[in-house]
């Protein structure tokens, strides 16, 4: 390291390092993963609002199922698609906290489909992070309820044919008819300013919680480039020219 | 010379070679290395220190949080 190096890299200049909410366990996640990037975002919204010892997340069944191991916050494991149904329970018994769900999409719009629906048009005072990659990533690539029309997957290595496995399902959109929900948002962490807006909208999903508002929502939009069978850079491309036509990103209710 | 001086040191044996952070990159800093760590990755390095304006877009984009981002400005 020459000695200019060592000037810059002074205590005192850091500009961007990793959150202390986030635990030293390297993650579990294959190279490039959204997951990692969406933790990590979740972990600095908590740590900057000061919130560590009042956040208490519930995992999912899925790839995302060892986040305990990563963000250094309270966690309880719903069993699969029920991450809703144990926050209501958590957020009932302690309405001082703030509580989130974090779940793929595996779990959310297929087995936990009724699970979230009825969570967000009660109106539970939670947030639920969910995270599209339109594929069951952790059991090998199958098919998921959001997976792509034409799109190969494990199970459909033809791609997806609407007449046998019907049309991919805009979960977000579904929710945001419901009253029972305030925020409603689609975001990605494809690009620094794409991660940027993602943090805001976590962020404000959580301001939501303390203002007693209801559901938030945030589905995020991610890669999984194991199961798309792409290098993290091609699946990042991929996601854009593909994913987002049919996924607009955006907020879609806000009130 | 530039106003800002930047500098990335990454956690060379936590970091998977994803190449998220090279892509990111506006002033072509970053590269994957030759060398592998110890899980067999080509982990990414500072290949031209001296273009880094230490913008922090590779650390935004990891997924692992490997990546520590300082800048300097250098007109003070």
């Amino acid at each position: 390291m020459t000695a200019e190096i060592t000037e810059i890299t002074r205590e005192e200049h850091i500009v961007y390092r990793k959150t202390p909410a986030l635990t030293g366990n390297v993650m579990h996640y294959c190279p490039g993963c959204s997951h990692g990037v969406i933790h990590k975002l979740v972990a600095e919204v908590i740590e900057e609002a000061g919130i560590r010892d009042k956040t208490i997340g519930v995992s999912p069944v899925g790839c995302s199922v060892l986040a305990y191991n990563y963000i250094d916050i309270d966690w309880a494991e719903a069993a699969h698609g029920r991450a809703p149904a144990v926050a209501t329970g958590i957020s009932r018994l302690h309405p001082e906290k703030y509580v989130f769900t974090y779940q793929g999409d595996g779990d959310l719009a297929s087995i936990g489909t009724a699970e979230v629906m009825h969570a967000c048009n009660r109106g539970e005072n939670i947030v639920i992070i969910f995270v599209n990659n339109a594929i069951y990533g952790m059991t090998g690539g199958q098919m998921a309820p959001t997976t792509l029309v034409g799109q190969v997957t494990s199970t459909t290595p033809r791609g997806r044919d609407v007449k046998l496995n019907g049309f991919p399902m805009k979960i977000t959109e579904l929710l945001a008819q419901l009253d029972g929900t305030t925020y409603v948002t689609r975001q990605a962490v494809h690009t620094p300013p794409a991660i940027r807006k993602a943090k805001n909208a976590l962020r404000k999903a959580f301001e939501n919680t303390k203002k007693d508002k209801g559901t938030s929502f945030v589905e995020i939009v991610g890669t999984c480039s194991s199961g798309w069978k792409m290098t993290p850079v091609e699946a990042n491309r991929w996601m854009v020219e593909n994913m987002f036509p049919k996924y607009p990103l955006g907020d879609i209710k806000d009130i | 010379m530039a106003k800002y001086r930047g500098a990335v040191i990454v956690d060379a044996e936590r970091c998977k070679g994803c190449n998220l952070c090279v892509v990111a990159c506006p002033a072509g800093v970053l590269t994957l290395a030759r060398e592998v760590n110890g899980k067999g990755y080509h982990y990414s390095e500072m290949a031209r220190p001296e273009e880094c304006i230490g913008c922090a877009n590779c650390g935004l984009v990891c997924p692992d949080a490997v990546i520590t981002v300082y800048r300097m400005n250098t007109k003070q």
